[in-house]
């Protein structure tokens, strides 16, 4: 209910469509009601003419003249209603998409986490519909369909309540039937929309792993799990449609029933003088205008449906605060030199399981820090506090001494570059790519960061260089390469802080040396978070952190650490740093040899 | 190639392009002849829907004649008995009307179902005799919206047929009695036909070009959203909050203007039926009338019946208008489907193919050469021995041909006749039946591939026989138990999103798992050292002893420990065999082999001294 209350709030920021919406609709509603009694006078003047012969031109034509008068009218303020309602219904959905964008994109990863890219997509497509059809359907032809109701019955009470009582009494029942019916019918068709995406899922993972199929020669054991889902889809798609054969087919013999009523009754009273043939096919010509009401009822009480759930699907999202709030009166962070502090830091994902533990740690302007531990230990919790995309449960950060939390959100953020193994690119050209972020960069600015990265010779081979666009996130770019263009990103925006996260892929020789020396470049000069997997990373630090259970276990020199026998880092060392050396990696091209 | 249209891709979609094959001819003579025997099965249903259809279409149009009759014959003259009569009649026609209508629905909803899920089974098991390399052609985008979107068009189709039927008959029935009931005022009335038509003419490619950039303009915001979300990360990180929401409004607000321009279109069209309609009874009750005055008219009734069914005359027409763009789309999506389905597999067992019986797991390549496009070989004269129990590592640089190698073993493509064979404990692949050699050899892909389902699916993938002793055995082997019994449900965790919620080096465990519970004969694998931790790699170091024991193996293999441990090293270069041999013997030859083991090492400086 406040669901919808809400969604016509939006609607009422276009009040005056609406206005006009409704004003053309009671136009529109008054010329067609006044048609019907035209109607009759024209097939009275008829019937008079066949008994007395007498013919009246003028009569014939001043009736033809207004019921096409009027129904030019109806069909004019017709045309803005509908128009009006659907424009209507498109600027709100606009609005609630925009809405939407903006704010998912500034909630925090907390958030993220939570919500996988499926489930707010659907509801950015399929409960926007909704609301849309809501407002069209709801807000705008609602109250036509009432109002007509309620005027044509009224006129045929007034005429003659006996016939009037026929025509009207049994509508309201197959208005609640049809209601009952469209909302059992809603719970089915959910059920299908189900089945649907896990018949997509089979399909698409059978597609996908066509590989895993054929290896297992699992042909027959796919087909029967797609057949599973078929089967059973197709079921519910038949109950659906008897359930909606009938209660269409029901819809229609009821009104059909009352015409026959009508005429009977009717014809009665026109034989027994008190009625004329014309006043009986005015009573016809109405309840014909009553059948689209009558059948439009059960899709309204369908459409209320829907927006009042996607409503609250829509309304839960936006209602959420993100969890990494704005300071009121923030201050904007001027470039700092780069002091980081971990203060007795805590922080929890969910409040009840502790991530990190009473971190103290300092990294002065320009030093390198590595943080190594096994997976699960607290090295990525650590870096994503820095540019607050989680806030801290207990403690304090700090930079050059100030609190991050007293900061705008903008400001730190672009002090901070972060450069991920695996980064998401964008579908749109290089240079757009590299000067993600930054709006006003030249061209030898992108190029020179894109050489710093040691991925200009590359970029300059491609055959439209800069202007490559970038396609399905990445996917014509290796792992090494993608890599390198998140370095490049990094460079451009020159932060005095810089987070790393150097884990190794499978990449050819040369490209390692490739990453590591654009790593050692972009590191220089800036202080450098990295969470570390290669020995040389682990090396080049001025301190390792080790982490372990959410805690630091070990902090140092690699010197230092591995002296430390039974120590941490020393069975780390051993166990994953050195191994690195025992990898035969794959030479980037074939190699020629003579008489090839 | 036989694929008409463009690909779907998400990145076709944000660049703005349509398939334009979306919409084809409105009838395709290819597409009904070749649904025609998935309807034969049907064909009593057909008949009956058929005939229903038709006495739903007749009481329809019986109504207003009836009520022409009762008026005239009855309610005028003052004869309360027949009043009655027509009265029961009247009801009769409804309760006919009400049955056959349910029948023409529910039947034909029957019929369609039912091709539906034919066609879906079909084109499915269709597209799992393909072999790999025709997934190598086709994206799975692509894919999924043949079997998904164009069969589910084709849904829309059988329901389209039956109104489309239903409507022209509903409008040649009111055609028929305007004029049988007067002729002269019937033609009088159909005079506003034509320009209805020519209305309607103007109107739908309008209105179609409004569709089209709908869909265009939605795709594109839909596409930005999507990235943004999946992007949130690298959003927030750079601050591009400001100029994304900026650049989704101008997107946005083609959308609605596509929409509002869309809306503008389809409302004009009420006032035009409107006052076609006005006109229409005018021109009824002043020609009626003035037909009154000649003589050429006897009867009230009959204007009452014009005019109830010049009420009735439009809705047919406009839907036919609507439905037009609808078939267009279905026929295409018949089309697309039918080529798919006469897309032959390249790969298939030969008549005579014989079942392997139980194998000892030799393999041997005699002079193998092998190419995905003409005049290019990946693989040239390849002749190897594989002896039962042996473990073979394939090493050479990056398209030597290694995956192709172990993908010609598995049999995912087929060697051309004369140019070479692979044999298995001495068949020819070719001539064995492909589920008997596939169900004794296992593959391990670098990147680990699950399903959706619990771990036990996963793990007893194909073999839902294996007992759950046979199961938690393999899990252990492979060293994935510990962890699976960490996991909430244990075994009966469901993995989301193919294991999304497992870490790489799991799914790879399991994944072992699930190939050691398969028991094969030969193992392929392809050792992943990808996006792999060095912790869980230690694990699959582990693993992979347990799994090679007592079958024969071939690796692709990047350790240097399995290099080291392989009773033979072949070494690839450009399709070729250059070396085979054991670690030792290779080095002390001092061939490819010990310059790309050099090589990788040269590469390999001390880490510099630390900078400050």
């Amino acid at each position: 209910m406040i669901e919808i209350a809400r969604i016509i709030g939006i609607a009422l920021n276009h009040k005056w469509r609406l206005i006009f919406a409704y004003i053309s609709m009671l136009g529109a509603l008054i010329a067609f009601v006044l048609v019907p009694p035209y109607l009759r006078r024209a097939v009275d003047g008829v019937a008079e003419m066949l008994e007395t012969g007498v013919y009246s031109e003028s009569v014939i034509l001043t009736t033809v003249g207004i019921i096409i008068g009027l129904m030019v009218v109806r069909g004019i303020l017709s045309y803005f209603q509908t128009y009006l309602g659907e424009a209507l219904s498109q600027l709100v959905s606009y609005d609630i998409r925009n809405m939407l964008y903006d704010h998912v994109q500034h909630m925090s990863f907390g958030f993220h986490d939570r919500h996988h890219t499926g489930s707010l997509m659907s509801r950015a497509i399929t409960d926007v519909e909704n609301i849309r059809m809501f407002i069209n359907m709801g807000l705008v032809r609602t109250p036509y369909f009432m109002i007509l109701f309620v005027a044509v019955a009224a006129i045929l009470f007034v005429k003659d309540w006996r016939l009037g009582l026929i025509s009207a009494s049994f509508m309201p029942v197959v208005m609640i039937y049809s209601a009952f019916i469209r909302l059992k019918m809603r719970n089915i068709w959910l059920i299908v929309q189900q089945k649907m995406a896990e018949m997509s899922n089979v399909l698409q993972e059978n597609f996908t792993g066509v590989r895993v199929v054929k290896a297992f020669a699992a042909e027959p054991y796919e087909e029967a799990k797609f057949d599973a889902r078929n089967k059973e889809l197709v079921g519910y798609f038949i109950e659906a449609e008897k359930m909606r054969a009938s209660s269409t087919a029901f819809m229609l013999f009821t009104f059909l029933l009352a015409m026959g009523l009508i005429l009977f009754f009717g014809g009665r009273r026109v034989i027994d003088g008190s009625m004329t043939p014309g006043e009986l096919a005015e009573f016809i010509f109405y309840l014909q205008m009553l059948q689209m009401p009558v059948r439009m009822a059960g899709w309204l009480v369908n459409s209320y449906a829907r927006a009042a759930s996607a409503g609250q699907r829509l309304f839960e999202i936006l209602d959420t605060k993100s969890p990494v709030q704005e300071e009121e009166n923030a201050r904007v962070m001027e470039r700092p030199r780069g002091r980081v502090r971990f203060e007795n830091v805590t922080f929890s994902y969910d409040h009840t399981k502790r991530v990190l533990r009473s971190i103290d740690m300092e990294a002065e302007p320009g030093q390198v820090i590595a943080l190594l531990g096994p997976p699960g230990s607290g090295k990525t919790s650590i870096v994503n506090l820095i540019p607050r995309f989680y806030d801290v449960t207990g403690g304090r950060i700090t930079v050059d001494g100030r609190d991050i939390r007293n900061m705008t959100l903008k400001s730190l953020r672009e002090n901070i570059g972060i450069v991920q193994q695996d980064v998401f690119l964008f579908s749109t050209s290089i240079r757009e790519n590299i000067a993600y972020g930054n709006a006003d960069v030249s061209q030898e600015q992108i190029e020179r960061a894109a050489k710093i990265a040691q991925m200009h010779d590359f970029i300059e081979s491609l055959p439209d260089g800069y202007d490559t666009e970038i396609v399905e996130r990445g996917a014509n770019l290796s792992g090494g390469q993608r890599q390198r263009m998140s370095i490049a990103r990094a460079v451009l925006l020159d932060p005095p802080i810089l987070i790393l996260d150097d884990s190794t892929s499978s990449v050819d020789a040369r490209t390692e040396e490739l990453i590591r020396r654009a790593m050692e470049s972009v590191m220089a000069g800036r202080t450098t978070f990295v969470i570390a997997h290669r020995l040389s990373t682990v090396h080049n630090a001025d301190s390792i952190i080790v982490m372990r259970d959410g805690q630091i276990a070990e902090r140092g020199t690699h010197d230092e650490l591995v002296q430390i026998r039974g120590g941490l880092y020393r069975e780390i060392y051993d166990l994953q740093l050195k191994p690195q050396e025992d990898v035969m990696r794959e030479i980037e091209s074939p190699i020629p040899i003579a008489g090839n | 190639m036989m694929m008409g249209g463009r690909a779907f891709g998400t990145n076709s979609a944000r660049r703005g392009h349509i398939d334009e094959e979306v919409f084809g001819s409105v009838y395709n003579q290819r597409v009904i002849l070749r649904l025609l025997p998935y309807i034969w099965p049907f064909k009593k249903l057909v008949i009956l829907a058929t005939i229903s259809m038709l006495v739903y279409t007749g009481t329809q149009t019986a109504v207003p004649w009836i009520i022409k009759i009762a008026i005239d014959e009855y309610i005028t003259p003052g004869d309360f008995a027949g009043l009655t009569w027509i009265f029961g009649i009247f009801v009769a026609i409804a309760a006919v009307n009400w049955l056959t209508n349910f029948t023409q629905q529910f039947s034909m909803e029957k019929v369609g179902q039912g091709v539906l899920y034919n066609l879906r089974r079909n084109v499915f098991s269709h597209v799992q005799k393909h072999s790999v390399s025709f997934f190598d052609r086709m994206e799975v985008g692509r894919l999924m919206s043949r079997t998904q979107g164009d069969v589910g068009q084709l849904q829309e189709f059988s329901a389209l047929v039956v109104m489309t039927l239903g409507e022209l008959l509903g409008l040649i029935g009111i055609i028929v009695a305007l004029l049988i009931m007067n002729f002269k005022l019937g033609l009088i009335t159909l005079a506003v036909l034509p320009l209805l038509i020519i209305t309607m003419i103007v109107w739908q490619p309008l209105a179609r070009k409004a569709f089209m950039e709908i869909r265009r303009t939605i795709s594109i915001v839909n596409g930005e959203l999507n990235q943004n979300i999946t992007g949130v990360r690298v959003v927030q990180a750079m601050n591009r909050q400001d100029r994304n929401l900026k650049n989704f409004d101008g997107l946005n607000t083609d959308h609605k203007s596509a929409n509002l321009w869309a809306s503008r279109m389809s409302s004009g069209l009420i006032p035009a039926v409107d006052i076609l309609t006005a006109v229409a009874i005018g021109l009824a009750i002043f020609f009626g009338s003035q037909m009154v005055v000649g003589g050429e008219l006897a009867e009230a009734g009959v204007l009452v019946a014009f005019i109830l069914y010049i009420q009735r005359f439009f809705d047919p027409i406009r839907n036919l208008t609507m439905m037009y763009t609808q078939l267009q789309r279905s026929m295409a999506s018949g089309s697309r489907i039918f080529d798919l389905l006469d897309w032959e597999p390249e790969l298939v067992d030969a008549e005579d193919a014989v079942t392997l019986p139980e194998i000892r797991g030799e393999i041997e390549l005699q002079d193998v050469s092998f190419s995905y496009v003409e005049g290019e070989d990946v693989i040239r004269n390849v002749s190897l021995h594989i002896e039962p129990g042996e473990v073979v590592a394939i090493v050479g640089p990056t398209g030597a041909g290694k995956t192709t190698l172990i993908s010609l073993m598995s049999r995912f493509y087929d060697v051309e006749p004369h140019r070479g064979a692979v044999l298995v404990d001495g068949h020819d692949v070719r001539t064995v039946a492909r589920g008997s050699l596939a169900s004794q050899m296992s593959m391990v892909l670098q990147e680990p591939y699950l399903f959706s389902g619990t771990i036990r699916e996963n793990i007893k993938y194909n073999h839902t026989e294996a007992t759950d002793e046979r199961m938690i055995e393999s899990a252990i082997a492979v060293g994935a138990h510990d962890f699976i019994m960490e996991l909430e449900d244990g075994y009966d965790t469901y993995l989301a999103e193919r294991g999304a919620n497992l870490s790489v080096g799991q799914r790879q465990l399991l994944s072992f798992a699930r190939a050691i519970v398969a028991d094969p004969k030969i193992l392929i694998l392809d050792e992943a050292t990808a996006n792999i931790d060095s912790y869980t790699e230690l694990l699959i170091q582990i693993a992979l002893t347990e799994l090679l024991t007592d079958r024969t193996a071939v690796v692709i293999a990047h350790r240097l420990s399995t290099i080291r441990g392989a009773d033979k090293i072949v070494v690839l270069n450009f399709g070729e065999v250059m070396e085979v041999g054991t670690h030792e013997e290779l080095m002390a030859k001092d061939g490819l082999y010990a310059h790309l083991y050099h090589m990788n090492y040269a590469a390999r400086e001390e880490p510099a001294a630390p900078t400050p």
